[in-house]
């Protein structure tokens, strides 16, 4: 009853939100012939706002409440847990980096809004140049602005490093809409992943903003040969006059970094020393609960494996390509334990899955349905690919230790041919099965 | 059992969370070893107060004597609960067929099992109900003439052997022409008292099949059959492989259609013979075994025919999925299948020599005052049939179910195959971030509405298109709504990019729009997966 009646307050108010807004958006809406662009966009904003009232026609007279834009915001959601704590760690590992503040709580404002400072605008950047892209094609192609972007434009920031510069982000993403998607037709054309295309775009054009090892702690600066920390004018300016209002802890421009310092990230430790090498800088658990350098998502593995469950539970991410490529890795990982010919190959199999960024791809890259294969085997083919040549390339690639981005772009290519061989076979089989009965 | 599952999830979570915390500020092994060590102990203190609490709860259900019927009362699940579904009784000596694919969809609106008394005057004939004839049939009746039940209204130029009579006796009223003068409906007044043109009663033992296919004809009956592939009228020179009924019908606020047979089983199986007359093959019957009891008692006692049960979600009642699986199409085959309703009408004709055309058609929707069934001629007028309904704002009236049925207006007829009638609301309001934050229940198959943890709460449907059409994006999402060894997405790219080869060997002459018509509902694209699939059969069919 109390219920009930909450319920219908909630509608009532709702009404008039509605009520409002709409009007408010009949008022604002442009004309379609004088200015096109404006309309586009405003077509987009408005059907984010609301559900247009377009009803059926033709065939079913009832639709399933779930569409693209739910879906796709289900799997952003996913990724929140990656975002909270990328956030986080980008100071967490400049703060260790300087040999400050090592406890999780200790200078805890100091790392939460450093990370904001660096994220923010990765992730304004990436958006406002993929979505700018998107909206600009709509216009021209004259359709309405679909929300592919949505997925990719999140995924964007979690797998950049977190000291990036803004204008190499803007010209990858610039380059993986328009090459990658808008050349092949738009939302469910693309061949490649559109989040992995920007990253293997600065890869290969800027190789030494994503490789080696001075690129995954944000805020440090060579002066004299050491690296100490740098801030910018928004941090020493604003932030810091803030936080001395409060009391609390500032910044501190110029601070040299500790003795022995290296960012190097477990991979390229492993690839020089082998599973020894990784351990006398990093401990399991911590590679684990995340407290590492790398990209700015995927370093929380428990995060991550959270949403993968999340996306598998509400069955938008295919369990069959996450579980064949744990396989593969698990497969591969273990041949290369008893073959133990280089010291990268004797990281034990089960390693692998807490160095780098085989998690992250598993959940959220692998799956994208567009790329990926599109019938149920050819999944279990695809992912199992991926789990194996991704750990080659990481295990036996001296150039580049992490292999995962390369290992799901090249399956990318191949996942049509999967798919063919996957069709003829059930075509064979659908014609032995035919045959068999009308002989019966 | 969902309580405790929470519970437990809850509980990991916290620790798991905890955890992060205790490694973050450590990340020392013995400190992660001993947090480990707290957390087994509190999992297994946790398991201990739950068994024994299960434990108490189960003896106290037997002392009580509520677990009689063989009710679990444990929170945990027993092993053969877990593993495989126990079949019912009544299906363990039968032939049964188990999917696990399809979905029921939960709608308001479900017709009461009572007999509504409605009088209905006007019925009509309407040669777009018929797949495959020509647009403009012979009409043989004018304006003003009078009919029995049972007389030819018009016939295919196709097929002139194929008659196609009227439902019921009365005086034609109105012929309505559409577009290029094709002829859209033959409306009838219906007589107070109903006369019926009287047959020879055909004697199966003596008639050759030739001789009960033309009386067929003759009488109209022959256009109760649809012949696949393709789901078109039949073609009388052809002896069909088998011919296959299903009893149930599984669709969304579908007609029980037990309970509108109940008392028709001589004309039945007068009809089942008539059946077997007509085919060199088999007669199968697909029997309803969703339930914990037979809903099928009534057509078990029938002879001449191959029972199987079916056990699963929708479509498992649509014929063709039957008959996937239990003899499947190939592309020479041909096939009739029947509605069970016009078993009985081909039954009565065996019996009393005249054609009954009538069915009990089902009366549903949510916004109705009154759902039920009623025993009418074919092709009832709908504002007859809703008279005593007041529907305020706009409503959508389907001939069949919200999944395959046609629109028809206010003042149309019920289409001649379809013995259901759906009224659901026109959804064509703005809703604020309804692809969002959705307030009010809609059907989904995706479990990101809060209704699938729930268990499929039923709610009111409407006709909003709930989002706007997409490339094909989602990858595996009809192949668990589709119950039969087919690739559908493949199938509809062959379709839409003409490959009539693909499209042959990927198995479209096995499916017909009712088919996918779930899995058009659940598409996130929004893709007309039924309008794809006829422009695939049609370029078949032409093709040869």
């Amino acid at each position: 009853m109390l219920l009930r009646r909450k319920d219908n307050i909630l509608k009532v108010a709702r009404k008039d939100m509605k009520n409002s807004l709409l009007s408010f958006f009949q008022k604002i809406e442009p004309d379609k012939k004088k200015s096109p662009f404006l309309h586009t966009l405003y077509d987009g904003f408005f059907t984010f706002a609301f559900t247009p009232n377009h009803v059926t026609k033709g065939g079913v007279h009832v639709r399933d409440g779930m569409d693209l834009k739910r879906l796709m915001f289900h799997v952003v959601i996913a990724m929140q847990l990656c975002y909270l704590f990328g956030t986080y760690n980008i100071g967490q590992q400049h703060f260790s980096a300087l040999g400050m503040y090592e406890g999780f709580l200790e200078g805890f404002h100091l790392k939460i809004f450093y990370g904001l400072v660096q994220i923010l605008p990765l992730f304004v950047v990436a958006n406002v140049v993929g979505l700018g892209i998107e909206f600009f094609y709509a216009y021209k192609k004259g359709h309405g602005i679909e929300e592919g972007f949505l997925v990719s434009g999140a995924l964007i920031p979690l797998v950049m490093p977190p000291a990036l510069p803004l204008w190499i982000l803007a010209i990858s993403v610039a380059f993986a809409v328009i090459i990658g998607k808008e050349a092949f037709g738009g939302t469910g054309m693309n061949v490649l992943n559109i989040a992995l295309l920007s990253r293997v775009f600065i890869f290969f054009a800027y190789p030494t903003y994503i490789s080696g090892d001075d690129c995954w702690v944000a805020g440090l600066e060579k002066v004299d040969g050491v690296w100490t920390a740098s801030y910018n004018g928004f941090v020493t300016g604003v932030l810091n006059p803030a936080f001395e209002s409060f009391g609390w802890a500032t910044y501190q421009n110029g601070l040299a970094v500790v003795d022995g310092y290296s960012g190097a990230t477990p991979l390229s430790l492993a690839a020089k020393g082998g599973w020894e090498g990784v351990l006398t800088r990093f401990t399991p658990e911590q590679m684990f609960w995340g407290n590492i350098p790398g990209s700015i998502g995927e370093t929380h593995k428990l995060f991550i494996v959270l949403g993968a469950g999340f996306l598998i539970y509400l069955g938008i991410a295919s369990w069959r390509i996450m579980v064949s490529m744990v396989f593969g890795l698990v497969i591969t990982g273990l041949l290369f334990n008893m073959w133990n010919a280089t010291p990268a190959m004797d990281v034990p199999w089960y390693y692998h899955f807490s160095m780098g960024s085989f998690l992250f791809a598993m959940a959220f890259m692998a799956t994208d349905p567009v790329t990926a294969s599109a019938t149920n085997r050819g999944k279990l083919i695809y992912g199992f690919l991926i789990g194996t040549i991704g750990l080659v390339i990481r295990v036996l690639n001296p150039a580049y230790p992490e292999g995962w981005m390369l290992a799901v772009l090249f399956m990318n290519v191949f996942a049509p041919l999967i798919d063919h061989f996957v069709v003829e076979s059930h075509i064979a089989k659908r014609k032995s099965r035919l045959s068999k009965l009308a002989n019966s | 059992m969902k309580r405790g599952k929470l519970l437990f999830i809850s509980f990991s979570l916290l620790v798991s969370s905890f955890n992060t915390l205790a490694a973050q500020s450590n990340g020392e092994g013995s400190q992660f070893l001993l947090n480990s060590l707290f957390v087994i102990a509190a999992l297994v203190f946790f398991a201990i107060v739950i068994q024994v609490s299960d434990n108490l709860m189960a003896i106290e259900a037997k002392r009580t004597g509520a677990d009689k019927d063989g009710n679990h009362f444990g929170l945990m699940p027993r092993f053969y609960e877990l593993v495989g579904s126990k079949l019912p009784s009544y299906l363990k000596n039968e032939r049964v067929i188990i999917s696990k694919k399809g979905f029921d969809i939960p709608l308001e609106g479900q017709a009461l099992k009572e007999k509504l008394t409605v009088s209905v005057l006007r019925f009509a004939v309407n040669p777009t109900n018929f797949k495959g004839i020509s647009p403009i049939p012979k009409v043989v009746v004018e304006v003003g003439d009078t009919v029995k039940a049972g007389d030819a209204i018009f016939f295919d130029k196709v097929q002139p052997d194929l008659i196609f009579s009227s439902p019921v006796s009365g005086e034609i009223v109105e012929i309505k022409r559409g577009e290029k003068r094709a002829i859209n409906e033959i409306v009838i007044l219906a007589d107070k008292t109903q006369e019926f043109k009287s047959f020879d009663k055909p004697n199966l033992g003596t008639i050759s099949r030739e001789d009960l296919v033309k009386t067929l004809a003759s009488s109209g009956l022959m256009t109760f059959f649809l012949q696949r592939p393709f789901n078109t009228l039949p073609n009388l020179t052809v002896v069909p492989r088998d011919i296959f009924v299903s009893t149930f019908d599984s669709a969304p606020l579908a007609p029980d259609l037990a309970f509108a047979l109940k008392g028709q089983e001589t004309a039945f199986q007068a009809g089942i013979d008539v059946l077997n007359k007509l085919t060199s093959g088999k007669v199968y019957l697909g029997l309803d075994g969703r339930g914990e009891t037979d809903a099928a008692s009534i057509f078990t006692g029938v002879t001449g025919a191959e029972k199987y049960y079916f056990r699963g979600k929708h479509p498992i009642g649509n014929v063709g999925v039957q008959i996937h699986h239990i003899k499947p199409i190939s592309p020479n085959d041909i096939i009739w299948t029947i509605n069970p309703q016009d078993v009985v009408i081909l039954g009565k004709f065996m019996l009393e020599g005249k054609v009954v055309q009538s069915r009990m058609l089902a009366i549903t929707g949510a916004n109705l005052n009154k759902t039920g069934y009623l025993n009418l001629p074919l092709g009832a007028s709908v504002s007859d049939l809703l008279q005593s309904e007041q529907l305020a704002g706009e409503y959508r009236i389907i001939s069949g179910d919200v999944l395959s049925g046609t629109q028809i207006s206010k003042n149309g007829f019920v289409g001649f195959y379809d013995d259901q009638v759906t009224v659901v609301e026109e959804g064509n309001n703005f809703e604020l971030f309804g692809w969002l934050l959705p307030l009010d229940m809609r059907p989904s198959v995706s479990k990101t509405f809060p209704s699938a943890l729930l268990g499929g709460v039923a709610s009111a449907a409407n006709t909003n298109n709930r989002g706007e059409k997409r490339a094909f994006v989602v990858t595996g999402e009809y192949d668990n709504l589709l119950p039969m060894d087919i690739l559908p997405q493949q199938l509809f790219k062959a379709i839409v990019v003409n490959d009539i080869e693909k499209m042959e060997n990927l198995g479209i002459h096995e499916l017909v729009e009712e088919d996918v018509a779930l899995c058009e509902f659940g598409c996130t694209s929004k893709q007309p997966l039924q309008t794809i699939l006829r422009n695939g059969l049609d370029v078949v069919k032409a093709e040869g």
